[in-house]
């Protein structure tokens, strides 16, 4: 079974790698509802601390004709994104799906000087020309293979499950 | 004419207080003898009627053969097709409403509808005559004319007469021949343009609706003029409890009145329309399951004398149309013996009430010596096989219009023979020998 | 027992015809889903693509402006192409021809029909001969219901009061002519209002209008007392013929809303009118322009409601073709 570590930990390989980028006073979105959680703690370890916002992909996602509309959707709340860098997070990146609406959404609200991806997991199986800029860690994953994030009172924890 | 002999059966008369197995014998167009085989008696034909009912032939009051003039689109019902499909459905004899098209308002439209029922060949055919011209409520018609073509009264069909002082000349008018005049009591005011009954389901459904006040309003009124022209009445199609009451208060008092109702009022009521259903949207309107008790407790009270079936065939078209726009009507020749039967299966209605209703009753309304089987009478006789299932899907249905709310629904009970003038008019199940 | 058509055999809601018989459940998610549309028309591009590539027919055959507009940016707000037809009809006898439009319409690949008629029971009838993947939102059909105008206004009471449940709330004026009167009692029921009160003259309510779980009264003081949202309702000046109320003079003088009679009311009570209004027939210009009015807020949550029904029906259609 694999290891996919503490979250802690990862997120703080993160906030490393974010610094590299060179962002100039960017602006940090989490994508509902795992990369919001992994956006609050990212945002700790980045000084000083960017502006944040939150993104729900719902009204963007490629599958809405087939299963529906997410009955829990979240309004998105993005602060001015207007000719600014942005850290775009979310806990896992697998197909690349969600990444492409998450883009699509944030052009919705402007145009960005600049857009890095960062992710706590990066797994094999994608489906769009979509790599990540910054990863906690990359778990070599098989197709039956699912990582999955959870939030226990703030406290983050990766469990590898079969499905 | 040759001698036919129904044996085995459960003949039920009620005029004549009938209700035994025996055998009946007909000859020259008549009933020859009940029981004991006449003298010079010779059957050329012998059915076998053992497990089935032997009834009057039925006789209804109410039936439209043509399709509703906004739809017809000449593919639909005819005169002579329908005439079979009645007999199919145990019907011997019906009434047609003056709301043809044209509107039997002349001798010559009341002989010419005689005359396409003649070629049918199915159930014998009387038209009523027009009460007013073009039923518009403004002039008599030639009512004696009319009489003398062959109607068997005169009444003015949906169409209430809004003028009360035309409606009291048109009934001491009818009253001068003693002709039946038949009365649809309803205010045309009150009923508006409304589409249902004013209650529970109009509110919900925003259906503009028809008060309770529409018909007793009408009673009321009509009830007025009978008493002081000596009219003989008979209100065709009642719906409220109220109007039972008011009419049996009436018949108490020894007035010319008799009133009759449709099977399907017998059946439902407001809350079948659901959802925008066209099917039970018919006038007057289904009303309260209160209102339906009424009609057949009236019916077993002896204030309501007649079922009729108030057949309206439609083609296809007219019900699809918003309910408030959808013909209104129910094509019932099918299933006015086999629902009125099924009321007595239920023990909502007694046997002898159910058969009276659809014979001697009407048969009184219209002061014919019919819808008994006395010996003399006329040889219309229905053999009826209460244990038969079928589905009443549209290939059973021998009327042109399918408008039914049974359709699909499993029946049991059909007529397995009908006899008309002594002359087998429909077969369907039962056992014909030849001698 | 007719089967409510507006649901799948997997009990999805597929066509959104009238509020009776929903669930709270249902009711609720199409309320919170209405919630995240609001931001959507805060954007910089007030789209989303939820809808592209689908075909959206305004069928109207009776007028309105103002519904037909919101129903149309709705759908374009969702992406989708979005045709307006105003369509006369021809009526009573030849009623087969609403079908006939509708099933043009839909041989040229419609996706969603908004449809409003004068006759009820009209989007009925249109989504009971339409394919299984065809949707139908009912914009109003004759008396009968006015959903998504109900939903608006449950909507902008939840977002001024917080909650529907355990509010009192006066229905007032015309209900017996009036599909938004119908819907609007539905959801308030079925969101737990507490008390609902019918209010007119007795021309203009429904008998037994009390089966819907309404109390009438004919009293305007009786019917306001502590009520903390008073609906008024539209009265058409068609039927001011004399034969249901008098005369305007009368029937505002009785029902019509004013700053007086709306000290009745709790003191924080919220007015709410569908629009578009007679002034000084059913309402004084002082209350409908005043701080009590949210008028203006209903029109603008009607975009987001709209939104909100639209994708919720949509959602999920390519699976059950």
């Amino acid at each position: 079974m694999h290891d996919a570590g503490r979250p802690a930990d990862l997120i703080k390989n993160m906030a490393a790698q974010v610094a590299a980028q060179k962002l100039s006073k960017p602006v940090l979105i989490g994508i509902h509802s795992g990369g919001v959680w992994v956006a609050e703690q990212l945002r700790a370890g980045i000084s000083p601390a960017p502006e944040f916002g939150t993104l729900d992909i719902s009204f963007y996602r490629d599958d809405f004709s087939r299963v529906g509309l997410n009955p829990q959707v979240k309004a998105s709340d993005l602060p001015p994104v207007d000719r600014r860098d942005i850290i775009l997070v979310d806990d896992v990146l697998h197909t690349g799906r969600t990444i492409r609406a998450a883009l699509n959404e944030i052009f919705s609200y402007g145009r960005p000087e600049r857009i890095c991806l960062a992710v706590l997991i990066e797994r094999p199986g994608r489906e769009l020309p979509i790599q990540p800029d910054v990863a906690g860690k990359s778990l070599a994953l098989s197709a039956n293979e699912e990582v999955k994030l959870s939030n226990d009172g703030g406290e983050l924890s990766l469990d590898v499950v079969k499905i | 004419m040759s001698d036919l002999q129904i044996t085995g059966g459960r003949l039920i008369d009620p005029a004549n207080g009938v209700d035994e197995v025996t055998d009946l014998f007909l000859s020259g167009g008549a009933v020859a003898g009940v029981g004991k085989k006449p003298k010079n008696f010779s059957a050329a034909q012998c059915i076998d009627a053992a497990g089935m009912l032997v009834l009057p032939g039925v006789i209804d009051l109410c039936a439209r053969l043509q399709p509703g003039e906004a739809h017809a689109s000449g593919a639909g019902a005819t005169i002579a097709g329908e005439t079979r499909a009645a007999a199919a459905g145990g019907i011997t004899r019906l009434l047609c409403p003056p709301d043809t098209a044209p509107v039997a308002d002349t001798p010559a439209v009341a002989r010419m509808i005689q005359d396409r029922a003649a070629a049918g060949g199915g159930a014998r055919v009387h038209p009523l005559g027009a009460l007013t011209v073009g039923l518009r409520g403004e002039r008599l018609a030639d009512m004696a004319l009319l009489m003398d073509a062959g109607c068997a009264g005169v009444g003015n069909a949906q169409t209430a007469v809004g003028n009360t002082l035309v409606m009291r000349r048109a009934m001491q008018y009818a009253a001068t021949y003693n002709l039946p005049v038949f009365v649809r009591a309803c205010d045309p005011w009150l009923q508006g343009n409304g589409v249902a009954h004013e209650g529970e389901i109009s509110t919900r459904f925003g259906l503009p609706a028809i008060p309770e006040a529409a018909e007793t309003a009408g009673v009321a009124r009509d009830l007025a003029l009978i008493e002081t022209s000596g009219a003989r009445a008979h209100f065709d199609l009642i719906s409220t409890a109220r109007a039972v009451e008011m009419i049996a208060e009436a018949r108490e008092r020894g007035l010319a009145v008799s009133a009759g109702v449709a099977v399907h009022q017998l059946h439902f009521n407001e809350g079948d329309i659901g959802a925008f259903d066209p099917r039970y949207k018919v006038f007057p309107p289904l009303r309260t399951e209160n209102d339906r008790r009424a009609l057949l407790r009236g019916l077993e009270e002896n204030a309501i004398g007649a079922i009729c079936s108030d057949h309206q065939p439609h083609d296809a078209d007219a019900k699809l149309a918003p309910f408030v726009e959808a013909a209104p009507g129910i094509s019932g020749l099918d299933t006015l013996l086999s629902m009125t039967l099924e009321l007595a299966e239920r023990g909502e209605l007694r046997l002898a009430t159910a058969v009276a209703a659809l014979t001697s009753g009407p048969a009184a309304v219209i002061g014919m010596d019919a819808g008994h089987l006395a010996r003399g009478a006329p040889a219309d006789v229905c053999v009826f096989d209460p244990a038969r299932e079928w589905t009443l899907d549209e290939n059973a249905m021998q009327s042109s219009g399918k408008n039914s709310p049974w359709l699909g629904r499993k029946l049991r009970g059909r007529a397995a023979a009908t006899i008309i003038g002594g002359e087998i008019a429909h077969l369907d199940g039962a056992p014909v020998t030849e001698r | 027992m007719n089967r409510d058509i507006q649901f799948d055999d997997a009990g999805k809601l597929r066509h959104f015809l009238t509020v009776d018989g929903m669930s709270r459940e249902t009711l609720t998610g199409i309320l919170d889903t209405a919630e995240s549309f609001v931001t959507v028309g805060e954007r910089e591009i007030k789209k989303v693509p939820l809808l592209r590539g689908k075909t959206v027919v305004n069928l109207f055959f009776e007028p309105s402006t103002r519904t037909r507009t919101t129903f149309e940016i709705a759908g374009k707000r969702l992406s989708a192409d979005v045709i307006n037809l105003n369509a006369a009809r021809m009526s009573v006898t030849k009623g087969e021809s609403i079908l006939d439009t509708v099933r043009t319409l839909e041989a040229m690949h419609t996706d969603l029909f908004v449809v409003r008629d004068s006759a009820s029971g009209a989007a009925h009838l249109i989504a009971k001969h339409l394919p299984p993947h065809v949707r139908v939102i009912n914009a109003g059909d004759g008396r009968h219901a006015h959903p998504t105008q109900a939903m608006l206004d449950m909507f902008t009471i939840r977002r001024v009061k917080g909650k529907i449940e355990g509010l009192k709330v006066a229905i007032i004026g015309d209900l017996l002519h009036s599909r938004v009167a119908r819907s609007q009692i539905h959801a308030l029921k079925t969101l737990g209002a507490a008390e609902i009160r019918a209010v007119g003259p007795r021309t203009l309510i429904p008998t037994e209008i009390e089966t819907l779980g309404v109390a009438a009264t004919s009293d305007m003081e009786k019917g306001l007392r502590g009520v903390d949202v008073v609906m008024m309702l539209r009265l058409q000046r068609e039927r001011m013929d004399g034969q249901l109320v008098p005369s305007e003079r009368e029937y505002f003088n009785r029902y019509g809303l004013t700053e007086e009679k709306l000290r009745h009311a709790a003191p924080d009570a919220t007015v709410m009118h569908p629009g578009p209004i007679n002034r000084g027939l059913e309402i004084s210009s002082g209350v409908a322009d005043g701080p009590r009015s949210v008028i203006l807020e209903q029109v603008t949550n009607g975009i987001a409601v709209r939104m909100s029904i639209m994708a919720t029906i949509m959602g999920g259609s390519e699976e059950r073709i």
